[in-house]
Parts: structure tokens; C-alpha cells; sequence
């Protein structure tokens, strides 16, 4: 049997988080590729639905990084983010899945350390964790997404 | 006069009246009310039967102050808006005067929030304004609120509630002449420890009057440690409890604490009976009723005048 | 509006678990502006109900759709091609777009989502609060246009009671004296003379005491 590799979805906003990210592949510096980025305007473009679709789709970690706080490009893309965040991790536990699975991280664009640092500790949170969904119902996601 | 009250009658002669208030038992056990009526007897005009006090379930005032009433004592039927509309409250006022009840109180009541029933309904199908309304039509006219005639209509001597110490405290005054104007007889005040608010209060009452409109009782309670003391200064809406009082209370070793909240009950009551326009005492010894008679010949309030 | 709010996870779930396929319809209305039923909040729904029947190893086939408003039968009809493809309806509508789904729908059960709370409007951005009970006898008119029937905690028309303070009710700090917002409305109106009339006992035959309610328009109603 495979040892368990967990899939993370990291949304990443474009000013900062994904910057932070490039600038860890300019450096040299390794981050999991367990790690799968999403790319979009501001933090705060994330919205509930697309977190929880993140989930149902096979994600087994999501986190929505974004700038620092008091320096959102778009003035409070940030704030309102981490509610959202907030808000999904109690959905989350409503519906029996571990609060954990899901994080809210600040960096700004020249922290690729910073970004390397999260990509790891989330993928190792996330790993200890286990699978979010059995095998089992992640293949009949797939089937379902195929057909 | 308008009713057989004794309550009346003093107030009508000029001379302070007293009375003091009895909490029903939480439970079907007539012995504790009587225990309670009996330490009283002598020393009050008339003793106040709360109902459902702080909206926890007690023996229904009704039933209580019929027991008091058999003991040849004289109750205030205390009824609040809150656990029942206005057909069950004209009916209860028909039957309290039936069996010789002939006083009491028109009050909204605690929220069911604060009590052992939180999830129940509030009535309020009339407010305590309304109320008034509602028993000195009764009296007066001889008519229920609907309209319809009553046989042998019931001659209440009808009293409210009044807070100087609740906000805004601009409106108390305001809130008196309502309610004067609806048709109480006497007010019962919450009771006093902030003696000069309540003067304050008393000034605007006699600068429209007020005082000879309606009769006014002064509330007073006697604490029992200073632990009651922080409580009511903290925890209880509408009650002003100024630093000096608890200081007071505390400045004295826990076993002396309610002695000295006799006393400065006592001392509250003499400089009462200075302010003009106080027509009596209402005295709140809850649970502590044992003491109203000390409290009463302390005040040079004893004896109750024959009438 | 008439604000709502989801039910519990838990309870929603227990509803619908011995059904297969679920018609989920949310309501562009009242329960989109208090973001209890919408479009959103049905996206939001199907996917959460999703993944919590995957954690079981199950799947739940949930179609999602959000009428214009779910108290119209005109509306209520557009859902009727997709009857035949499930075994019940979940609504996150208000307690009238339910009824009127049930109303329309009779061989299906038909479940509510969300908890139908009070009339309200929005204080701000994600807070709303009560205002109307529907008394049907407005007396606004009367209170410089701040109702003590919805918002006083005793439905006092002659208020305040004796537990206001600070200008909050004695229930909560959390809670507004409606008679102290009321006496500032009317001192900033000139109306302070108001206060001293006395309201008199309100004849509840027009609001729900008189028994459910209807309004028909003779010149509208064939």
C-alpha cells in the first residue's frame, strides 16, 4: 500500500503569497510538492464555496494566504479572508471534518522562506492528520468528475 | 373614600402608612405564608403578596392572600402583566374581591429571562398603564374592559410601582403623572439607599403636584451583609446602591453586618419621614421578615393607628 | 426582510438522510439579503452536505436551484420538470416559501434548511436585527417611528419599565431600550409631550391573535 501523500490546496494572492513563492524558487529553497497553488487577485477573491469545493474534490489540507496584516494591496482583502477562514472551520466541524484542515497564513512578497516554512508545516500538519476523504470516496469522486 | 382598604383609610387621615411584603412559598405549603403573615401582624397596614417574583414559580398571589385574608389580616394582591392576559386578570381581581380582598398593585414583572421558566411565553397582553386603567374602570364605572357591566363591581384601592433610579431617570417623574393619570391610588418606590436621587426625584413629583395626586410609599430594604449589598449594586436592574452603603457594610466584622444593615434602614426611614410629600413606607424584608416589627418600632412607626 | 438562518448541520443531515436525490432550492429574496438561503448559500449547502456524506463512504445526488422567490406560485411552478428526478426538496427559503413548495409539491416532503427568525432590517453589513411584528395595526406614527412591540422586551405601549439602564433592557447589555430610543426619538422631534399620553390596551384582533391572517384585493382577486 502507498504511503499516504497529502494533496494541499494553497489559495495564494498574487501581490504577495505567490510572489513569496517565486521568490522560494529563486532561492533555491524547497517546498512540497504536495502543495498545489491557486493563484488569485487578492485573498479576499476567496470565498467559502471555493474552499469547501477545494475539500469535496479530494483536497485532504486548504489554506488562503495572503499579505500582512495592514498591507493588503487591496486595502482589506486580507481581513475579510481570515473571517471567511473562520466561518468555514466551524462549517467544517459541523460536518465532522477536522478544523485544522484549514488555515489563514500572512506573508509578504519577499518572505520566500516564510512561504517555504508554511508549505512544509501544513503538509506535515496535514500528513499526521491522515486523508480527509477514505480512498474510497475519493475514487468515487473521481468517477463521478470523469463521468 | 373609595374602598373599605384599611391602606386607604390610613393615608386618608394624614398619618404614615407601613406595609411590607410576604414571597409565597415554592410549593403547595399554606404554613409558610401564614408563618410569615403572622410575624407582621400589628406592625403593617397592609402586607404585599408578590407574584411569581423574579418569574420563578411560587403559590399563586391569589391564594395567599386569601389565606392572609382569613387570618384577618390585610393583603395587596400583587399582579403582574406578564402571566396573564386581561380576561384572566379581571377575573382573579372578581375573585380576590370576593374573598375580601381589597388592595393591590398593578405591575409588568421581571422577564421570564430571569426566571425558572425562561422558555415561557410573556403575556403582556396589557401593560401595568393599562392595568390601572383597566381596575379603575372596573371600580369606577363598573365595567369590564370590554365594555360589558359587572354585578357587584370591585372597589380596589389601586396601587403601582415606581423607580426613581431607572433610566432615564428624566422620564421618572413623567412616568409617575402616567400613571397617576391612569388611575393609581399609591405607588410603592423601589427601594431607597440613594437618599439624595430620591429627593431629587421627589422635588420634580412636588413640583407638579404629583404627591397629592397619588400617595407615595417609600421602599426601603434592610441588607442582610455586605455580600448583599455588591450584589444589589451590581446584579439587579434599576436598584442605585451608592459606595457609602456598601463601605458601610463592609467596615463592619460579617457577624455585626446585619445589625448595621438594620440600623441604616432605620436611619433611611427618619430621614425619609422629612422629605415632604412621603405619605409611608413599603418595607422589603425578603426572607428576613422577622425583623419588620424591630424595623417599625425602631422608626417610631409603632403603634398602627386605629381606625 | 424576513431574516433566516441555517439550520444545524446535524439537523439538516438527520432530514435528509433516507432520501437519495435531493432538490435543493434556495430564494433570491429576503433570504439572500440576510445570506441565509441564496444562491450562495445553496452552492455552499449542496457542497458541504456533499463532502460530510463522502467522510461516510456515501454519495448524495443534490441538485441546486434558486427561484426568484419561493412565496409565488409562479415561481414555485419552474421547479416542476425536475420533480420526477427526486425524492425530496430541501428549502432554504423562509417558513412561507416552504409551505407554498409544499403547498405545490404534495407527493414529495419537502424540508426546511434554514430557521425563519423575525421581520428585520439590516443594521450593517452582516448584522441584522428585529423590527416588526406585524402587529396589523401600526402605530409607528405614534413612537417617532421605533415600535415598542417588536423590539421592547414586554411589548410595553407605555414604557419604560423600571429595569431600563443606561439605555439597555434589563434582559441584556446586549439589548436596547426601545422606550429610551423611543423618548430620544421624540425629544429630537419636539414631540416630548407626547410621552405623557397614555397609550391605551392595543385590541390584538388585527395581528395574530385574531387568528391566522389574510389579505384579499377585491379589485386584483378573480
Amino acid at each position: 500500500m502507498k504511503p499516504f501523500e497529502p494533496v494541499i490546496v494553497a489559495f495564494c494572492c498574487h501581490y504577495c503569497a505567490y510572489t513569496a513563492a517565486d521568490m522560494a524558487g529563486s532561492q533555491r529553497l524547497t517546498y512540497p510538492p504536495n502543495v498545489k497553488i491557486v493563484r488569485v487577485p487578492c485573498s479576499g477573491k476567496v470565498d467559502a464555496i471555493h474552499i469547501l469545493k477545494a475539500f469535496e474534490k479530494g483536497a485532504d489540507g486548504v489554506y488562503v494566504a495572503g499579505c500582512l496584516t495592514g498591507d493588503c494591496h487591496f486595502k482589506n482583502g486580507n481581513t475579510k479572508a481570515a473571517r471567511r477562514v473562520a466561518y468555514v472551520k466551524k462549517l467544517l466541524a459541523e460536518i465532522g471534518i477536522n478544523p485544522d484542515r484549514l488555515e489563514m497564513f500572512y506573508m509578504s512578497a519577499g518572505m520566500g522562506e516564510k512561504f517555504s516554512q508554511v508549505a512544509s508545516d501544513m503538509t506535515e500538519k496535514i500528513r499526521e492528520l491522515g486523508p480527509n476523504l477514505t480512498p474510497k470516496a475519493t475514487s468515487q469522486d473521481d468517477q463521478k468528475a470523469v463521468a | 373614600m373609595k374602598t373599605e382598604s384599611v391602606l386607604e383609610k390610613v393615608l386618608a387621615s394624614g398619618k404614615l402608612a407601613v406595609t411590607s411584603e410576604c414571597g409565597p412559598p415554592r410549593g403547595a405549603v399554606p404554613e409558610k405564608i401564614k408563618e410569615k403573615a403572622e410575624l407582621l401582624r400589628g406592625y403593617v397596614d397592609g402586607v404585599n403578596v408578590t407574584d411569581n417574583q423574579t418569574a420563578m414559580v411560587r403559590m399563586s398571589s391569589l391564594a395567599a392572600c386569601i389565606f392572609i385574608r382569613q387570618m384577618g389580616l390585610h393583603p395587596i394582591l400583587q399582579v403582574v402583566t406578564r402571566d396573564r392576559n386581561r380576561l384572566a386578570m379581571q377575573s382573579d381581581i372578581l375573585g380576590a374581591y370576593a374573598h375580601g380582598i381589597d388592595t393591590m398593585l398593578c405591575l409588568s414583572g421581571d422577564h421570564p429571562h430571569f426566571g425558572d421558566h425562561p422558555q415561557a411565553i410573556n403575556v403582556h397582553d396589557i401593560d401595568s398603564i393599562q392595568f390601572l386603567q383597566m381596575v379603575k374602570t372596573m371600580r369606577d364605572e363598573g365595567k369590564f374592559q370590554g365594555g360589558a357591566d359587572i354585578q357587584n363591581p370591585p372597589k380596589m384601592f389601586i396601587g403601582g410601582a415606581a423607580n426613581p433610579f431607572a433610566d432615564p431617570f428624566e422620564l421618572r417623574v413623567a412616568r409617575l403623572a402616567k400613571k397617576a393619570k391612569a388611575g393609581a391610588d399609591f405607588v410603592q418606590t423601589q427601594c431607597i439607599y440613594n437618599l439624595d436621587k430620591f429627593e431629587q426625584w421627589m422635588q420634580g413629583v412636588r413640583d407638579r403636584g404629583l404627591h397629592e395626586q397619588v400617595h407615595i410609599l417609600a421602599g426601603v430594604t434592610p441588607m442582610k451583609s455586605a455580600g448583599m449589598a455588591r450584589y444589589m449594586k451590581n446584579k439587579v436592574p434599576g436598584m442605585d446602591v451608592p459606595d457609602e452603603v456598601v463601605d458601610r457594610m463592609a467596615g463592619v466584622p460579617k457577624e455585626k453586618q446585619a445589625d448595621e444593615g438594620i440600623q441604616i434602614c432605620v436611619e433611611t426611614i427618619q430621614r425619609l419621614k422629612e422629605v415632604p410629600g412621603v405619605s409611608g413606607f413599603h418595607i422589603m424584608a425578603i426572607e428576613w421578615e422577622q425583623r419588620v416589627p424591630e424595623i417599625v418600632e425602631r422608626s417610631g412607626l409603632y403603634p398602627r393607628p386605629e381606625l | 426582510m424576513i431574516t433566516a438562518e441555517r439550520k444545524p448541520m446535524e439537523e439538516i443531515v438527520a432530514s435528509i438522510q433516507p432520501f437519495q436525490r435531493i432538490l435543493l432550492v434556495g430564494c433570491n429574496e429576503c433570504v439572500t439579503v440576510c445570506a441565509a438561503g441564496g444562491r450562495k448559500e445553496v452552492g455552499l449547502l449542496a457542497s458541504a452536505l456533499q463532502l460530510k456524506f463522502l467522510k461516510r463512504g456515501q454519495t448524495m445526488d443534490i441538485k441546486e436551484i434558486t427561484l426568484e422567490r419561493q412565496c409565488d406560485p409562479e415561481y414555485v411552478e419552474e421547479v416542476a420538470t425536475m420533480i420526477d428526478q427526486v425524492d425530496a426538496i430541501l428549502s432554504m427559503a423562509c417558513g412561507c416559501g416552504v409551505q407554498e413548495m409544499a403547498r405545490r409539491y404534495k407527493n414529495l416532503p419537502v424540508l426546511p434548511a434554514v430557521n425563519t427568525k423575525f421581520m428585520g432590517a439590516s443594521e450593517r453589513q452582516g448584522v441584522w436585527a428585529e423590527r416588526c411584528q406585524g402587529c396589523g395595526d401600526c402605530l409607528l406614527g405614534l413612537t417617532g417611528g421605533v415600535c415598542p412591540i417588536a423590539r421592547c422586551s414586554k411589548r410595553l405601549l407605555n414604557g419604560p419599565c423600571g429595569g431600563s439602564t443606561n439605555g439597555k433592557c434589563e434582559i441584556s447589555p446586549d439589548v436596547d431600550c426601545v422606550w429610551q430610543l423611543i423618548w430620544d426619538r421624540l425629544k429630537s422631534l419636539g414631540m416630548e409631550d407626547r410621552y405623557e399620553d397614555i397609550m391605551p390596551a392595543k385590541d390584538w384582533q388585527t395581528g395574530r391573535g385574531g387568528g391566522p391572517r389574510k389579505i384579499i384585493r377585491e379589485d386584483m382577486a378573480e
